[in-house]
């Protein structure tokens, strides 16, 4: 795969890509980390070889401190002998296109011939509302008009700690066109739980198809959304407008112009 | 009082006098009222512990009891003593029985309430007997090994296990923490009910239960002893269970306890009836316990701006106080919440923030405000973080501020490792020493910047303060006054706990309450 745009510094080989530090190709990093062992020499070799182990070329303990109560504590700078081949490596990214507000609102009416109906909820015990709202409310999000704000949009904000279990029963209820899920905390990686969760709620009830489902939070990618069985993923600095676009691009496609 | 800002003395008092109408409201309201958590504080404080084979809390099998035969409204505590004199047992044996079947709550026959009556009191002079030996112990430790110097630097512990926690928190210790909160697992403030024994696996915390509590109490004390410096306790009186974890931190001897209805009505969705007739409650026994309660308002700014919500912070403050002075509360004690969420990338954002963090100051100034760090706009680049976090240390030492939370520089990511949190001390104690007298060598431009801003900010705290007044507090909240989230009266969970007061209701631990705190019923 042919990847021009990525070349732009002089020189960078796209099948041998590395860390750069002040020289092309010098594979500098820098890791910091503790170990549940007391400061001394030995500990300190330690971290040297667990650097090695990473893959770090003449690894160098630049600063070493005793935490107390058996950690220490490392900052280290290695040369990575890894590469990477950037062009084999494809990232999958939501598809919607360049719109503004105006577009948006008057293809979506024509295409849809009416407004969307959209639910938005922050699910499980998560109690996160900043991310949903920013997406959602009039107000919006940097600089940005929310989802509300949109006439080609009718939008439910349910707010946090809401069940899956009600979520389906609001879709239901309002006969969604567009579900937006956020999930915030990810200890334990609850929040993959609960999206597969709902993924086979809406799934049991038929509704799946019907359905453009997105979801969004700090931790979210696209490409695991996708895992998880929904249409998208928004990770963190999403903007309402980068929503509301993928709305339009994911309904055109699912009902193309007969 | 310091004036640093310029500002005029009647416009603080007039915002007191606003705010003391608003709590007496608050007070009154909860004063006629109990709830199911408040009856069941009363028999951990009369000495019921454990929980029956399910884990169901033996306190909440006998309230349960009570409030399903409708006899909330009268308090658990006499028909509770009732059952103790008709079966000879001991208040834990009672528990066991009642939550067996094998004992009724009946109501005790007129002739015998007399002698129920004063075995719940002896029972709840016990309780009061353990308390007071606690705050004994404290003041102790206090005096034998001081508490280092001020603002109290805090940090938060949250693995899910509470003896990985004890050891993060004597590496906290060595690093010169003096504060140790244990973060709840998330949602525990949803619970109806306190979990039982040590716990070793939570979600963004670890459960607050009373096993944990003294596990950590006990690691602490030890950790304070090794390094010459009594180290406090923290954790959370808050969400359903608000009065119970007030009661168990009485006895375990907590030092500091989150309190605040509001951060439940807001952040949690708690019915407000439920958590501020919860609150009254909590506070007497932190009151009587030598407990320094914080508030949330720092929270609000987490959902709505720093710069335009500046004044619903401080109003907040202004009831928050009045209603913990009602309810026995020194001003020592107040743990008033600030936070500096202010965007780092606004011009002047430093000034601006250096009038809030002053003001708080100045307006209470025996208060130890609990000023939280910037969080809201921390992001994964931990490098700026650390120079925020950084910014924040200044403000504080600066300022004075009384209770310092750690800024983390991971703070978007996940909850503290344990070098994050070594850094953090390390970067606040710098600070507070580069800086230790800023204070006394700087002087604000008159009329300047800071000085308008700060007024600014005072004059519209009164103007909201009169409009909260005017319409009451619960009205207030329903139309989402503070932090933005407006929240209905009947709404949010827990509404099913409350019940009015019977005019025959009996509550010895609170009449022992008011005594430790020298008050006479409501004022
Ligand atoms: C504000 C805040 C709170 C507030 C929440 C107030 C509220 N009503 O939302 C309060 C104080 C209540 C709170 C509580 C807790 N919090 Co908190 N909180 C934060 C904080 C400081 C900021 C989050 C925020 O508002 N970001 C701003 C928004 C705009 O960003 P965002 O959420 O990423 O949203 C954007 C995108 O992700 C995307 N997006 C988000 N959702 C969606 C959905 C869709 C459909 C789409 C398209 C896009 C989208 O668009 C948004 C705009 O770009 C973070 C730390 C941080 N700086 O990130 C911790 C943080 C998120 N909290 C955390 C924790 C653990 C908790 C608690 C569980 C702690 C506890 N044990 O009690 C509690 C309990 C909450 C619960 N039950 O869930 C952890 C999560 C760790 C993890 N990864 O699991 C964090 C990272 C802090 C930490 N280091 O520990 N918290």
């Amino acid at each position: 795969m042919n990847r021009p745009e990525l070349a732009v510094v002089p020189g960078v080989d796209l099948q041998q890509v590395r860390p750069y530090g002040d020289t092309l190709g010098d594979g500098v990093v820098q890791v910091s980390f503790s170990l549940p062992l007391p400061a001394c020499p030995e500990a300190e070799e330690a971290a040297r070889q667990l650097a090695l182990r990473m893959g770090l070329e003449e690894p160098q303990v630049y600063h070493r401190a005793d935490l107390g109560y058996g950690f220490s504590f490392y900052i280290l700078y290695g040369r990575c002998r890894h590469a990477v081949d950037v062009t084999r490596t494809l990232v999958p990214r939501v598809q919607a296109l360049e719109a503004s507000f105006e577009e948006i609102n008057e293809r979506l009416l024509r295409v849809a011939g009416r407004p969307l109906r959209v639910v938005g909820a922050c699910t499980g015990s998560d109690a996160h509302t900043v991310g949903i709202d920013a997406i959602l409310n009039m107000k919006g999000f940097a600089g940005e008009y929310g989802l509300e704000r949109y006439p080609a949009l009718r939008v439910r904000n349910l707010g946090a700690q809401v069940t899956n279990e009600r979520l389906l029963h609001e879709v239901q209820a309002t006969d969604a066109d567009v579900v937006l899920v956020s999930q915030v905390v990810t200890q334990k990686d609850v929040h993959l739980s609960n999206l597969a969760e709902w993924v086979d709620l809406v799934e049991a009830a038929g509704l799946r198809d019907r359905l453009l489902m997105a979801c969004g939070g700090p931790r979210i990618r696209h490409e695991t959304a996708l895992e998880l069985g929904f249409d998208a993923g928004f990770g963190p600095g999403t903007t309402p407008r980068q929503v509301a676009a993928w709305i339009l691009s994911e309904w055109e496609r699912r009902h193309p112009p007969a | 009082m310091r004036n640093l800002l310029d500002l005029d003395p009647t416009v603080i008092e007039e915002c007191r006098r606003l705010a003391a109408e608003i709590a007496r409201e608050v007070t009154g309201f909860a004063r006629a009222r109990t709830t199911t958590s408040i009856e069941r504080a009363t028999l951990r404080w009369m000495g019921v512990e454990g929980a029956d084979p399910e884990g169901v809390p033996l306190v909440n099998r006998v309230v349960e009891e009570a409030r399903q035969a409708g006899a909330l409204g009268l308090g658990i505590a006499i028909p509770f003593a009732g059952a103790m004199v008709r079966s000879g047992l001991s208040p834990q044996e009672a528990a066991q029985a009642i939550a067996d079947g094998r004992l009724s709550l009946d109501r005790p026959p007129e002739s015998l309430v007399p002698k129920c009556r004063s075995l719940a009191r002896d029972l709840a002079e016990a309780g009061a007997r353990r308390v007071q030996e606690t705050v004994r112990q404290r003041e102790q430790l206090i005096r034998d090994l001081g508490e280092g110097p001020h603002p109290l630097l805090y940090v938060i512990v949250a693995s899910g296990n509470i003896y990985e926690d004890t050891l993060q928190a004597k590496v906290c210790v060595q690093a010169g923490a003096q504060v140790i909160a244990v973060i709840r697992s998330t949602a525990q403030s949803l619970l109806d009910y306190i979990p039982e024994g040590a716990t070793t696996e939570g979600y963004g915390g670890t459960y607050a239960t009373q096993m944990n509590f003294r596990i950590m109490r006990q690691a602490l004390d030890e950790a304070s002893r090794t390094h010459g410096r009594y180290v406090r306790l923290c954790n959370y009186a808050s969400g359903l269970c608000m009065p119970e974890m007030s009661a168990l931190g009485a006895l375990e001897r907590l030092d500091v306890m989150l309190n605040d209805a509001l951060y439940g009505i807001l952040f949690r969705d708690i019915n407000m009836q439920r958590t501020l007739t919860d609150q009254a409650f909590s506070r007497r026994i932190s009151a009587a316990a030598g407990i320094i309660i914080n508030t949330g308002e720092d929270n609000y700014l987490t959902t709505a701006d720093a710069f335009e919500a500046g004044h619903t912070v401080l109003a907040s403050e202004f009831i928050n106080e009045q209603i913990g002075l009602r309810c026995g509360l020194r001003p020592e004690q107040l743990g008033l919440g600030h936070a500096m969420q202010m965007n780092p990338w606004q011009e002047d954002m430093l000034l601006w923030e250096i009038a809030q963090a002053q003001l708080v100051r100045e307006v209470f100034p025996r208060s130890p405000i609990k000023y939280m760090p910037p969080t809201r706009y921390m992001t994964g680049d931990i490098f700026r973080g650390h120079v925020q976090d950084a910014l924040f240390n200044l403000v504080s030492v600066w300022t004075g501020q009384g209770i310092h939370l750690l800024g983390m520089m991971t703070e978007a990511m996940h909850t503290p490792h344990v070098h994050d949190r070594v850094l953090a001390l390390e970067s606040a104690r710098m600070i507070q020493q580069a800086a230790r007298h800023l204070e006394e060598e700087v002087r604000f431009q008159p009329d300047g910047r800071i000085q308008r801003r700060a007024r600014e900010v005072l004059d519209r705290a009164e103007a909201l303060l009169r409009q909260v007044r005017d319409r009451g507090l619960f009205q207030a909240l329903a139309e989402g006054v503070f932090a933005d989230i407006p929240r209905s009266p009947e709404g949010g969970r827990g509404l099913d706990g409350v019940a009015l007061r019977e005019p025959d209701y009996e509550n010895p631990v609170e009449e022992v309450l008011d005594r430790m705190t020298d008050q006479e019923g409501d004022r």
